[in-house]
């Protein structure tokens, strides 16, 4: 193996540095620094880093700490070479390179605390400087002595950069649609609009069973809109209580809700049935962000959580195949709720 | 440093209260004849369904529909048993959602209190009621396994989350996926206990639901190629481990490089 | 000079110094001054973690693909197999799972996302509640502050452009947000999103630009703004010996003594960082699947920097502040915006706001112990706490999964609990911390007479000593 090599051999140079070493008297050593033999000196200047004593010991950890990084660095060329993509580990892979990189750091640490000189330096902190500061004023003013209608330049100048910076964010415009906030209130449902299942089929509404809760799409429209995705769940029309005006909405109690959060815009992936209505809470739709939840009988309100609106109902109808259509768009607006947008009187 | 000493601080307070309550509450006994027969028979089961279960389902499985008192003055009441067959029970007992200890409770995962025998007899006494399903038998269906992921995704994880880890719906708990055996996910998704919604063969076939069973099986070993899973739950744990292993090593790392402090 | 010698090192420093004329500046650079303690390098570790970032952030922009066009999953992951997904998420599951070192590289750059804001977050307690931020500093944390926000919403961006079911209902949420923002919400959405959520194409586009360009850019140029105001003004300080004084300050160099340290550091950094990245799972994106807006998971999260607004937002009453049937102020702007509004704005106005009640405008090096001053600390810990509840009841439907406190009981406690223990905790810090002041007085006292008694029997002299910052000039 290749990598055991690469060790061996480091750890054969490092004996051997040490054992060197070990013959050599501490004052000729090499890389100690040449202060202590000029101490005795009186013309020498005095070193501006004090010479400190060697510690051989501490090298000798940092050497091997270094050789230590040099193989985990190796081992990872190593992981990453010797394993096929599926059975590479990448725990194995996060050992090697951050075990590399956790030693230099020992390494440089123990260079810090035991080989270079930490000096105690003292200095003054810095003061403000008043003497600039007014040299830098007498120099702004003294050069406008040759202008006499300060307040009108600088305010055209003003007025220009104002002018420069309107005309270069303009084209931010373009962004979107931004004065004709018109696409937030548009849904792809309207009277007639076939609902069909994630995969294009158009739901029947024999098919809608209760206790349970079905995702439908308006025919030829892109499943991503935020507008398009409704909720549809079948109750026991006795037990509706939906507003007045909604007469008719929901056929054989089949109703149908917008699938987006009326607080932002989540998707109300969670319907709740009660198995045992005697003891058990009563039907609800739920957001999972946040937890709003809503009462499908009353039309969508909000019966706990933050949402601030009721979830918007699509009227249903059945056509004469047995199809869901909607019989018009929702009750209101789709999904979060911004500044003065008006929602639609119930 | 304030945020996670107090965390430490809500957390034994969250915990300690939930566990004292949990070791107060009084565990259900189970009401048996004097000697049980040897094999698993209807006989069996109508004698442990009135001693256990008649308190709140009723007189063979009619249903109490509004909560009276039932033994012991404990009130009792539930749905009636004679059209669930014995996919119904199966699922409650072997999953130990019933007996409730009371008619107020979430059912949920609990001990198993009755013995297999007991749960078979019980079984063939309220499969016996009334036409009901039988006990599913679904086959996992690895090879499917991305249908199921795509199924679960469109039908459970708004409650289930996406790897099967449990939540919270308004009003309730839904239990984790992991422990459930292929036969009880296949009861349930037929059964809609509780608060779940109920998934018809139309819905959701037999095929489909051997994919979601796969999957679901598939998250008790989720691919955790990155390392250490913690719950796989997302960023909840991973800040977690952020804060208490993270800051606190690079606080440390920062101590190890840092100057001994002089004292004076 | 005998001092000189020759060792390959002369030529370049000559070299340089004739050209850039470098040498005063590399001269005095070396003999910077850095104060002794470790708390000062809790800045220093965000810095590292921006670098790990930077680095690896490079090497994922050579996969990552931001697109949301659609297209099926053939890949290696049998669950997704396929499935229709946006090539933005798909090229990121090949990158995590078909790209050797692709998935560590990923993870790696994730936890020091998490552990950037980390560092942040202890680097700004340790300057609060040692009054570091007073003048002549003010700048310093303000760009600190703005530096948290750019690197809140950086992250936002990161762990949004992966596309994943989990980052999808993210990026509707802050959509939600963004909308409910007085007067401008919308336009200010139509112009992002360039259409109503999930946007036009281009949308990804402008998130990967400002993912991995612009707010980068932004967080360096604070980051070099906000050293270079250091270095213009120096750390300040501890009082840990008589030496240090406002005026004065006492510390090692940067070289020899700070560079390996420094240097250290960042190793160590970002070696921990990589060895969460290779050992600690973070954010299996295979597991989330594909987002679609008519898709949902139950207790969506975001990263932990962020969960304090989910909190927010999950703990607001239902109301909707309307007129007629005009909505004026949608729900999600208490929790998601207003509120971290509040708590960036209190942050960065705090030198401000502390000189309004303290009257003290004198220069200030000497870095105080939290009891130093109870006020600051009792708020700083009550403003700490009241952020820190809100963030922890963005766990609740977890803690319900697995303890059990239901989440109505969890919701009604902390609703009066993030008022309450605050203010318990103002009144109790505040008084902590005066008794620890007067207990230290009494030691003053008593050192002080026992050093005068010690010194009238050697030689005398006056000794001046006090535990209060001294006023400057």
């Amino acid at each position: 193996m290749r990598p055991w090599h690469w060790v061996l051999g480091l750890l054969a140079l490092v004996a051997r540095r040490l054992r060197r070493r070990g013959g050599e008297t501490p004052g000729t050593a090499p890389g100690v620094p040449a202060g202590s033999e000029r101490g005795g000196d009186g013309d020498t200047p005095e070193p501006i880093v004090p010479a400190g004593s060697p510690e051989r010991g501490a090298e000798n950890v940092v050497l091997g700490l270094l050789g230590l990084a040099c193989v985990f660095a190796i081992g990872f060329v190593v992981v990453y070479a010797a394993f096929d993509v599926a059975a590479l580990p990448n725990e194995l892979l996060g050992i090697c390179l951050g075990g590399s990189l956790v030693c230099i750091g020992a390494a440089l640490a123990v260079v810090a605390k035991r080989l270079v000189v930490t000096e105690e330096l003292e200095e003054e902190y810095p003061q403000a400087n008043p003497e600039q500061q007014r040299e830098v004023l007498e120099i702004v003013h003294e050069s406008g002595s040759r202008i006499t209608r300060k307040r009108l330049l600088v305010g055209a100048g003003l007025a220009t950069g104002g002018a420069l910076s309107a005309a270069a964010l303009t084209p931010t415009l373009s962004l979107g649609p931004i004065w004709d906030t018109g696409p937030l209130d548009q849904t792809p449902w309207g009277r007639g609009v076939r609902v069909v299942d994630e995969s294009g089929r158009p739901m029947a509404a024999a098919d809608i069973r209760q206790r349970t809760f079905y995702t439908g799409f308006p025919e030829g429209a892109s499943t991503e809109l935020i507008g398009a995705p409704v909720v549809i769940i079948r109750v026991d029309p006795a037990k509706l209580e939906l507003p007045a005006n909604r007469h008719g909405w929901a056929p054989g109690g089949i109703l149908a809700f917008s699938k987006i959060c009326t607080h932002a815009g989540c998707a109300v992936a969670l319907y709740r049935k009660p198995l045992f209505p005697v003891l058990e809470p009563n039907n609800a739709l739920v957001c999972p962000c946040h937890y709003s939840t809503f009462d499908p009988y009353t039309g969508g309100t909000v019966i706990y959580g933050p949402a601030g609106r009721p979830l918007p109902q699509l009227p249903l109808m059945v056509d004469d195949a047995g199809a869901l259509r909607a019989a018009g768009n929702f009750s209101g607006r789709v999904g979060p709720a911004w500044w003065a947008a008006r929602e639609r009187p119930t | 440093m304030i945020g996670p000493r107090l965390t430490a601080v809500i957390i034994v307070a969250l915990l300690a209260g939930p566990t004292a309550v949990a070791l107060a509450a009084t565990q259900v006994g189970i009401v048996r004849p004097t000697s049980e027969p040897a094999r698993p028979s209807a006989a069996l089961g109508a004698q442990l369904y009135a001693g256990n279960c008649a308190s709140c389902h009723g007189i063979a499985g009619a249903g109490i529909s509004a909560a009276r008192p039932g033994a012991g003055a404990v009130p009792g009441a539930g749905p009636p048993l004679r059209r669930v067959g014995a996919l119904a029970v199966d699922f409650y007992l072997r999953r130990g959602y019933m007996p409730l200890s009371s008619i107020h409770d979430e059912p949920g995962d609990q001990r198993v209190l009755f013995s297999d025998k007991e749960i078979r007899s019980l079984v063939a006494y309220v499969a016996g009621l009334g036409r009901g399903p039988a006990i599913p038998h679904p086959v996992p269906d690895p090879a499917n396994i991305s249908d199921g992921f795509s199924l679960f995704t469109d039908h459970c994880s708004g409650c289930h989350q996406l790897v099967g880890r449990g939540g919270f719906v308004t009003g309730a708990k839904v239990p984790p996926l992991q422990s459930i055996a292929p036969t009880q996910i296949a009861e349930a998704v037929r059964i809609g206990p509780y608060l779940m919604p109920r998934f018809s063969r139309t819905q959701i076939s037999d095929r489909q639901l051997n994919a979601i069973i796969a999957y679901v099986q598939s998250t008790s070993h989720p691919d955790n190629r990155g390392g250490w899973g913690i719950g796989n739950l997302g960023p909840i744990p991973e800040g977690l481990v952020a804060w208490w292993i993270g800051a606190p090593l690079l606080v440390l790392s920062a101590r190890a490089v840092s100057r001994r402090r002089r004292s004076g | 000079m005998s001092r000189q010698r020759h060792d390959g090192l002369e030529d370049p420093v000559r070299f340089i110094d004739e050209r850039a004329s470098a040498a005063p500046l590399m001269r005095k650079a070396m003999r910077y001054l850095f104060p002794d303690h470790w708390s000062f390098l809790l800045g220093e570790i965000a810095l590292y973690a921006f670098i790990v970032l930077v680095v690896t952030g490079v090497y994922l922009a050579l996969f990552y693909v931001p697109s949301t066009a659609q297209s099926v999953y053939n890949g290696t992951y049998a669950p997704l197999r396929g499935t229709m997904m946006s090539d933005a998420y798909k090229s990121v599951l090949q990158l995590s799972l078909e790209h050797k070192a692709g998935l560590l590289l990923r993870q790696t750059h994730h936890w020091a996302a998490d552990l950037f804001l980390v560092a942040i977050v202890m680097h700004l307690m340790r300057v609060f509640f040692t009054g570091a931020f007073r003048r002549p500093r003010e700048l310093t944390w303000i760009i600190g502050v703005t530096m948290l926000g750019a690197a809140l919403l950086e992250g936002f961006l990161g762990y949004s452009l992966v596309d994943d079911l989990l980052s999808g209902m993210g990026i509707a949420i802050a959509y939600g947000v963004g909308l409910s923002l007085p007067i401008i919400g919308g336009p200010l959405m139509l112009a992002i999103f360039g259409a109503p959520f999930p946007g036009k194409p281009e949308f990804f586009g402008r998130m990967y630009i400002a993912h991995v360009f612009l707010l980068p850019a932004v967080l360096a140029a604070l980051i070099g703004a906000h050293l270079a105001l250091i270095a213009a003004r120096h750390h300040t300080q501890f009082r840990e010996s008589k030496r240090t004084t406002n005026t004065r300050m006492v510390g090692a160099p940067l070289f020899p003594a700070q560079v390996p340290r420094s240097m250290g550091l960042m190793f160590l950094v970002a070696g921990i960082l990589f060895l969460f990245g290779g050992l600690v799972q973070i954010n299996p994106i295979w597991q989330w699947g594909p987002f679609h807006p008519y898709l949902g998971e139950n207790g969506a999260q975001p990263d932990w920097y962020l969960g304090w607004l989910i909190g927010a937002l999950r703990l607001t009453p239902s109301f909707d502040v309307t007129v007629g049937h005009y909505t004026l102020i949608p729900n999600p702007f208490w929790g998601g915006a207003l509120f971290p509004l509040i708590v960036l704005g209190v942050l960065a106005g705090w030198p401000f706001i502390e000189r309004r009640f303290s009257g003290d405008r004198a220069v200030h090096n000497i870095a105080e112990r939290p009891r130093d001053a109870p006020n600051r600390t009792a708020f700083g810990v009550a403003f700490l706490t009241w952020v820190f509840l809100i963030f922890a009841f963005g766990a609740a439907d977890r803690i319900f999964v697995l303890a059990g406190l239901s989440y109505d009981t969890q919701l009604y406690i902390f609703r009066i609990g993030i008022w309450v223990v605050p203010l318990a905790l103002f009144v109790l810090v505040r008084r902590v911390c005066r008794q620890l002041q007067a207990a230290d007085a009494v030691q003053a006292i008593q050192e002080q007479a026992e050093e005068e008694a010690e010194q009238e029997t050697q030689r005398p002299q006056p000794v001046l000593r006090s535990t209060r910052s001294e006023p400057t000039a």
